[in-house]
């Protein structure tokens, strides 16, 4: 019996989200009394070993080449090899691009029940039931797993890394490979960008705005705090930002640590996308936006005179020259 | 091309969400409930203009569902599915779910099943994955583009922070999100034409149920939004730093 932790990769790095789905796979292994270890598919460069620093004994790895690329019908025959080989009776994902396909995937190749956008560490007094997000992050459900393997997809920054002492015994996994079926034949990253899914912080600006030449006060701010950039709806629709940059209930959910809305009005539909971020800041000349009632901190007034000094006194905080 | 497209229902976005009996159910009266928006905008949507590209394609809607989720299935038959399959089922494990339109398209050998990222009631972004996995299809989640050339599909997904292009021969199973398609408004004609087409009610297979919802929580409370004078935005700056901690 174990705790097993899917890490992904994005270039030979284990990404951010997996830290923190290691962290909590290591608490649920302490909760349950038992040992958690990690599964790597692939070839990076990170020291594996030092992974034990964030609570895993020891990590599978199967170092092929052929596994760099995601594919989550390859890799899901893998990590179920791997979970009836280690034993495992959790099996730990991060719910973000990877983990949407995996966990289901895997979830039906074992018949083991997934809980998929947990937000919370399981309870385990009474059976095992785990709190996910529903009605795009309206409310919650506490979601009871009744098999015997159970999976959990853990929401993108709802777990913090928690990092300690340790060192992980690292070992090669023979399994079967099987030829991908997908060819991937380009990919395009949004170069020099914060990923907007990682971030824990994201400034986001709307049409109060009024057009994409004024977006350095959006741009200047998230520069200053290390934070991505976001924008609503109607702004991606008009062109004046990308449209991987909405965020909204069509576009990417989100739940940073701090969300800074600067001249969106807060529709529902924009509400649903970012509802879940811990703090939420709106700066909105119109008093009556209905942003200021989901909001923590806000001012009511002018953007183009409110933001330069918002971003000066950022600036001055964390020793930029102004 | 024969094209299968698996439809839920939701509550509208903007429902008020109310939970009864102990908080383990959903409030359904005076809710909305329309066709989840990935499914109708990005999946069907894709799925007719690929139809219109090569009309000799066949459109299957599918739902796992009570008969109150029929004018719905119309709705997808209006705005230009084929035919429909209601799976007789008021199941809310995806794994039972899954089972069931993988029961029907094992039946019917589909060449692409489309369905949206997710629904807006569960967020759950399951089903796909595990229809793929149970009928042993590849699987593209998160997709943004969809072209046919001949069996070849070739799909755009989006990964962090930027977007793969991905090529698999026919099947396959693909989730649909924003840029796949334009939402559509159905046309007289074909709210008219919907009502004559089939909409077969097929009785659920017996499958496993994996998981219940033991129950509902609604989040606490905001304290209330903390005003700062706009001629004083520095001190926002403050709060955030040594109140809220934030940076």
């Amino acid at each position: 019996m174990s705790v097993l932790v899917f890490l992904d990769q994005s270039e030979g790095h284990i990404k951010k989200n997996s830290l923190e789905a290691t962290s909590y796979a290591a608490k649920v292994a302490e909760l349950l009394g038992t040992a958690a270890e990690g599964i790597v598919l692939g070839n990076v460069q990170d020291d594996l070993a030092a992974l034990g620093q964030y609570g895993l004994k020891k990590i599978h790895t199967v170092k092929n080449d052929a596994l760099n690329n995601y594919d989550d019908q390859l890799y899901t025959k893998i990590i179920a090899e791997a979970v009836s080989k280690t034993g495992a009776k959790v099996v730990v994902f991060s719910n973000n691009f990877s983990g949407k396909g995996i966990a289901p995937r895997l979830s039906a190749r074992l018949k083991a029940g997934l809980v998929s956008g947990a937000v919370a560490l399981p309870d385990i007094a009474n059976g095992f039931v785990v709190k996910k997000n529903v009605f795009s992050g309206k409310a919650s459900a506490n979601v009871a797993v009744n098999t015997d393997v159970k999976i959990i997809s853990l929401n993108p920054n709802a777990y913090k890394i928690v990092k300690g002492e340790g060192v992980a015994e690292v070992e090669e996994l023979a399994v079967t490979m099987e030829p991908s079926k997908i060819k991937i034949t380009a990919v395009h990253k949004n170069v020099g960008e914060i990923p907007l899914s990682e971030a824990e912080i994201v400034v986001s600006g709307g049409r109060g705005l009024k057009g994409p030449e004024n977006w350095a006060l959006v741009t200047d701010l998230a520069k200053a705090l290390g934070a991505a950039t976001a924008c609503s709806r109607p702004v991606a629709d008009s062109d004046w930002r990308p449209h991987h940059e909405h965020v909204g209930q069509t576009g990417l959910a989100i739940a940073p640590n701090l969300y800074f809305a600067i001249g969106i009005s807060g529709a529902i539909q924009h509400l649903a996308g970012v509802n879940r971020s811990k703090v939420i800041v709106v700066i909105n000349k119109d008093p009556e936006a209905p942003f200021f009632k989901a909001a923590d901190y806000g001012i009511v007034g002018d953007i183009f005179d409110v933001m330069p000094k918002i971003i000066t006194a950022v600036k001055k905080l964390k020793g930029i020259a102004v | 091309m024969k094209i299968l497209v698996c439809i839920s229902k939701t509550p509208d976005t903007t429902a008020k969400i109310n939970f009864t009996d102990n908080n383990t159910k959903f409030v359904e009266a005076g809710v909305q409930f329309i066709l989840n928006p990935y499914d109708e905008w990005y999946a069907l949507v894709r799925a007719i203009e690929l139809k219109e590209a090569d009309t000799s394609s066949i459109i299957h809607i599918i739902n796992v569902g009570a008969p109150d989720n029929d004018p719905i299935i119309r709705k997808a038959l209006a705005l230009g599915g084929d035919e429909a399959i209601r799976v007789n089922s008021t199941s809310h494990d995806p794994y039972d779910i899954a089972s069931q339109i993988a029961a029907v398209a094992k039946e019917n050998s589909y060449d692409l099943i489309l369905t949206g990222k997710e629904t807006i009631d569960y967020n759950g972004s399951s089903i796909g994955g595990m229809v793929a996995e149970l009928l042993d299809l590849p699987y593209i989640s998160l997709a943004t583009k969809l072209t046919m050339n001949g069996n070849i599909a070739t799909v755009n997904r989006e990964i962090e922070g930027g977007e793969e292009v991905n090529e698999v021969t026919l099947p396959v199973v693909i989730s649909a999100q924003k840029g796949m398609a334009e939402q559509r408004i159905p046309n007289m004609k074909g709210i008219m034409g919907a009502r004559t087409k089939p909409l077969k009610v097929v009785e659920p297979i017996e499958a496993d149920t994996l998981t219940t919802i033991a129950s509902f929580e609604l989040p606490p409370a905001k304290a209330g939004v903390k005003l700062v004078p706009a001629d004083n935005p520095e001190e926002l700056v403050r709060l955030l730093h040594e109140e809220a901690k934030v940076f």
